[in-house]
This record gives structure tokens, C-alpha cells and sequence, in this order.
């Protein structure tokens, strides 16, 4: 530890103004605030401060994250294995050993190429470093199905962390979600790698399939008419899926995680799995003979991606609505448009990315008449009392 | 009845103006910068629409199409005045914008100063010819349906402009790189708007 802080005590000189290499002082004010909690105050200003800082923020969130990563690791082992019908001889770290091996490089290529990116812009405009990507950086794997290549991920990574946040100004000034626009990029640019029934299972070089075996989704059965998948599968998460989103156990921790620091509002979470589940009960009073709109509205909140983007993407404090009535309309919204579109549209599998995107693009909006209303409304109340 | 609610539907979302034709441009870009004259030209995009869009379709229908006029006799039933229909839209709806105008300057004479030219402009503005000359296309089969159709493109219309006003007003406060300021980030900000409305491209009604 001394060691560490005399190292950043030795080079501080060097990157201050005047130093030889002052051009890389956001990168080290950013490795310094990350290891220490920094002892400068303010000079103007805002003085109140609290160490709960931006940074570990985003910590705790990753940890929160971390469940859903560790079982979607096992479970892309659990999928290769069933798609070799290997079920019964391999065991449990044969499993989450394959997983990590095929999930880790994803993770660190969008580390690599976000982090470096924040941090190329952070020289060039003279700011400091913005840690937000440290959740974005670890959202972006898990949304996306385990097969798709890694220079797809560098892609969909720029430019979401380019045209996603930076033209905006970086951490905490962005519209869209990041993750889900990088998702959303590489959803519309390359259709074919992006869905299908072929890309959720990791089985590349394996030419034996079981007969049998397609590797469908939840969501891809039920919209062909087949809603007969296994219930407790799809909450545990050993179902095909995006590599984070299956396991409806795992994000349930991270939520607990969530609320518990009270970083994740509560607000959004339960008005989102209300506005989906209303929808459900919607769609089945009008199902007629279409099986897909006949399914129990409680499995709709199991099966894709609802949960996850229920809890970890609408949940994100800067592009969601920011008034305290606004969150409910944003997330009730969220879980309609995410059933409906899951049901009714054809071209698309999964609603919920697309469905946070559209209320995202809405918030501000939503946000701007809950304070006309909140003005209004004091404005009434002043000319009574005078 | 469900005929005119799926129309009406499907313009305001899958068949956006803005986001599915990005037609409307021009004033979608210049009046967004806060939602107040946002509001105020999405409101006269709607009534425009709502009037020109019927009274097109019975211009269309009874003057225009061939054999449209036959109801003045057998002798017209071979006329055909369809090459007339860019110049008898146009002259409707710049009627029905100097209405508009001339309502709004009379009620809310401080909207009038804040919109300027961008109101008379309306009769240009490419989303109400285009909605007319979808109708025309779309040969719908009556008056109610004409007029869901208008309704609805300009309730779309109106979503998207207010939508990119309230975000417009808020990446007021962000600190966007100085060669974006202004229409640039605009730019960014409707392709990412329509990315989100890419989501009910496909639905079929």
C-alpha cells in the first residue's frame, strides 16, 4: 500500500502543470483516486462531500453484476455441453472452466477498447477520466449472445462509448444507455450474427449435434407457437439466452444488492415488472387461439432479457426520468412497450432493449412535464395562501 | 372501427414521419430548441394535417383521380386531372396554414413571435405534402380513414419534435465538444432517436 502511494507521490510532479508530462495528468489523477480516496477539497462550491464518490458507485454495481456474470459463465458451459449431449459425464468445472474461457476475452476486449477510449478523450479534452464505463464495460458482455466475434464487440463498444456518451460530454451527460446502444448498433448492423437460433449455444468446430437439438430460445419457441419450456430452467437460467440475462436467480442477488445500498431505485424496478405484467394479463384477455399472448403473464417476466434490463439497464440514473413521479410513468412504459413489442412485432425476438431505448429517448420529456406540473401546481398554492 | 384504430396507431409509431420517412425536417431541427415552441408548432402540424388530409381525399377522389368527375356526367368519366394533384394539395394546404396563422396570431400572439417563419412555412413543410400524397397512395377507402391517417402522422410529428425539445433542453447542461454544439449533436441525437424507434418497424397491424 505505502509503496503504491509513494509511487503516485514520486510521478505527481511530473504530470502538474509545467511538468514534462502533464498531458497525462487525468490518467493520473484517475489510477490515484481509484487506489486512494483523494484528500483534495474544493475550492468552490458544492462542499459537502461524501466517499460514497462516483467510483464506488460503479463498484458496487459491478458487484452486483457479478452473480449474472458467474452463472452465465456456467451456464455457456451447461449449453455447449447439453448441444454435445454431455450432460451426464461433464462435471460442474468442465462447465464454468469452458464458459470462462469463452467469456472472459469478451470482457476484456470491451474493457480494453472502452477504457481506452474514455481514456484518449479524457487527454485530448482536458477532463478527468469518467469511470462510468466501469459498468457499461462489464453490461456490454452480458447482453450479448456468446457467439458473436470479438471484433464485433470492438465495434459495437466504440460506438457506443463514442456516439453513446462522448459526443454528449461522457459519464452522467448521456440520453441512451450505453450498453444498449452498443446492443442496439450490433443488432441493426449485422442482423445474421445477432439472431437465430444458432448463435446462443457455443459449439463452433463441433459438428455432432444432438438430434433434436436446436438451441432456441425461450422467446423464439413461444413466438413459433411452442410456449412448452421448462418453467424452473428459465428461472435458474439453464436456458439459451444472452450470456448474462438467463438466470432470473443470479440478477434477483443483484438486485437485493441494488436496493440494499440504495443505489438502484425501487421505483423503476417494480412500476417496470408492474407495466409488464399488466401488459401480460392484457395481451392474454385478447389471446383468442395465439399462444404466445396467452402466456402467464409471470413467465413473461422470467424468459429474455426482461429482468435484467429491468433491474440493471432501466434502473441506470442518468438516462432514466430523474423526478421521483416520473420514474414510475418511464418504468411502467418500459414494461409495456417491452411485452408488447416481444408479442406483437415478428421481426423482433426481444422487446426489452429497444423498449428502455424508446423510454430513454422519452424521459427527458416525461421529466419536463412532471416539473411544469410540480410549477403549476406551487404556483397555485402561492396566490391561495396570498 | 378497428380498421381506423390500427391506421391511426401505425402512423403515430411504426410509420413515424420524422423517424421511419424523416420527412419534416427542416422545422423538426430549427423549432426544437425548447418545448414550449416545440409543443406549439407540433399542435399546428396536427390541425394542419387533420384538415388538409380530408379535404385532399375528397379532392382526390371527387375532381382528381380518372374518372373522379364522372358524378358531373357520363361525358367526364374518362377525364383524368391527376397530373393537377401536387398543385391543388399545395394550394389547400397553404390555405389552411394562413388559418392557422391567423388563428395562432390572434390567441397566442406570443407563440406567433416565437415561432416567426417557421409557421408560414408549415405549407412547405414536407411531412403535409407527404402525408397527403401517401393518402393519395395509399388510396384509402373513406373520409374517416383519410383523416385517422392525418391524425395520426401528426400526432407522430408532434412526438418526435417535443421528444428531441426535451432532450434538446437538456444536453443544455452537458458538455458536448464545440464542434457539435448545435445542430451537429442534433444530428447524432435524431439517429439515435430513430434507432429507438426502430423497435416497431415490422409490427403488422
Amino acid at each position: 500500500m505505502k509503496a503504491i502511494r509513494n509511487f503516485f507521490e514520486k510521478t505527481k510532479p511530473h504530470v502538474q502543470k509545467g511538468g514534462k508530462y502533464h498531458w497525462l495528468h487525468s490518467t493520473h489523477d484517475a489510477f490515484f483516486t481509484f487506489a486512494f480516496v483523494s484528500k483534495e477539497t474544493s475550492k468552490s462550491g458544492t462542499h459537502i462531500h461524501d466517499f460514497i464518490d462516483l467510483k464506488r458507485t460503479m463498484s458496487i454495481v459491478v458487484l452486483a453484476l457479478v452473480p449474472a456474470l458467474l452463472f452465465g459463465m456456467y451456464n455457456v458451459g451447461y449449453q455447449h455441453f447439453g448441444a454435445l449431449g454431455q450432460l451426464g459425464t461433464a462435471g460442474f468445472w468442465d462447465m464454468f472452466l469452458f464458459g470462462l474461457l469463452k467469456v472472459l476475452p469478451i470482457v476484456i476486449v470491451s474493457y480494453v477498447v472502452g477504457l481506452g477510449i474514455e481514456f484518449i478523450f479524457a487527454q485530448f479534452r482536458g477532463h478527468e477520466v469518467n469511470e462510468g464505463f466501469l459498468v457499461s464495460g462489464i453490461l456490454i458482455p452480458l447482453v450479448m449472445p456468446v457467439n458473436t466475434p470479438l471484433w464485433m464487440i470492438a465495434i459495437a463498444v466504440a460506438f457506443s462509448v463514442i456516439f453513446g456518451k462522448e459526443v454528449f460530454g461522457g459519464t452522467g451527460m448521456n440520453i441512451w444507455n450505453p450498453a444498449l446502444v452498443a446492443r442496439a448498433f450490433l443488432f441493426f448492423a449485422y442482423p445474421g450474427q445477432m439472431s437465430g437460433d444458432a448463435v446462443w449455444i457455443s459449439a463452433s468446430g463441433v459438428e455432432t449435434m444432438v438430434d433434436g437439438f436446436t438451441g432456441a430460445t425461450p422467446m423464439a419457441m413461444a413466438a413459433a407457437g411452442n410456449t412448452d419450456f421448462n418453467v424452473w430452467n428459465a428461472f435458474i437460467g439453464l436456458i439459451p439466452g444472452s450470456i448474462g440475462e438467463t438466470s432470473t436467480v443470479a440478477i434477483l442477488i443483484g438486485a437485493v444488492i441494488l436496493l440494499i445500498t440504495g443505489i438502484g431505485s425501487w421505483k423503476i424496478m417494480l412500476s417496470t415488472v408492474l407495466g409488464g405484467a399488466a401488459m401480460g394479463l392484457l395481451l392474454n384477455a385478447f389471446a383468442g387461439d395465439n399462444v404466445y399472448m396467452a402466456l402467464p403473464f409471470w413467465q413473461h417476466l422470467i424468459i429474455g432479457g426482461f429482468a435484467f434490463g429491468a433491474i440493471f439497464m432501466a434502473t441506470d440514473p442518468v438516462s432514466a426520468a430523474q423526478t421521483e413521479k416520473g420514474k414510475w410513468i418511464y418504468g411502467f412504459l418500459i414494461g409495456i412497450f417491452a411485452i408488447l413489442i416481444r408479442v406483437v412485432n415478428p421481426a423482433y425476438p426481444e422487446g426489452m432493449m429497444l423498449a428502455i431505448l424508446l423510454m430513454n429517448t422519452f424521459a427527458p420529456l416525461i421529466d419536463h412535464y412532471v416539473l411544469e406540473g410540480n410549477i403549476k401546481r406551487r404556483l397555485k398554492r402561492a396566490k391561495v395562501n396570498a | 372501427m378497428e380498421n381506423l384504430i390500427n391506421i391511426f396507431v401505425k402512423s403515430i409509431f411504426i410509420e413515424n414521419m420524422v423517424f421511419a420517412y424523416f420527412l419534416g425536417m427542416c422545422s423538426y431541427l430549427a423549432v426544437s430548441k425548447s418545448v414550449k415552441t416545440a409543443t406549439g408548432l407540433g399542435i399546428a402540424v396536427i390541425f394542419v394535417l387533420a384538415i388538409t388530409l380530408p379535404v385532399n381525399y375528397l379532392l382526390e377522389n371527387y375532381v382528381l383521380k380518372e374518372g373522379a368527375l364522372s358524378w358531373l356526367g357520363a361525358g367526364f368519366a374518362d377525364v383524368d386531372l391527376s397530373f393537377l394533384s401536387f398543385i391543388m394539395f399545395i394550394a389547400v394546404i397553404a390555405s389552411m396554414v394562413q388559418l392557422v396563422e391567423m388563428i395562432v396570431e390572434k390567441f397566442a400572439p406570443v407563440l406567433y413571435t416565437q415561432l416567426g417563419i417557421f409557421l408560414p412555412l408549415i405549407a412547405v413543410n414536407c411531412a403535409i405534402l407527404g402525408g397527403s400524397l401517401f393518402m393519395q397512395q395509399k388510396a384509402f377507402n373513406n373520409i374517416a380513414e383519410a383523416t385517422s391517417y392525418g391524425l395520426g402522422s401528426g400526432i407522430g410529428w408532434f412526438l418526435a419534435i417535443v421528444g428531441i425539445a426535451a432532450i434538446r433542453e437538456k444536453i443544455q447542461y452537458s458538455h458536448v465538444p464545440a464542434p457539435l454544439r448545435g445542430l451537429g449533436i442534433t444530428f447524432i441525437v435524431t439517429g439515435l432517436m430513430g434507432l429507438a424507434f426502430m423497435g416497431f418497424m415490422g409490427i403488422k397491424l
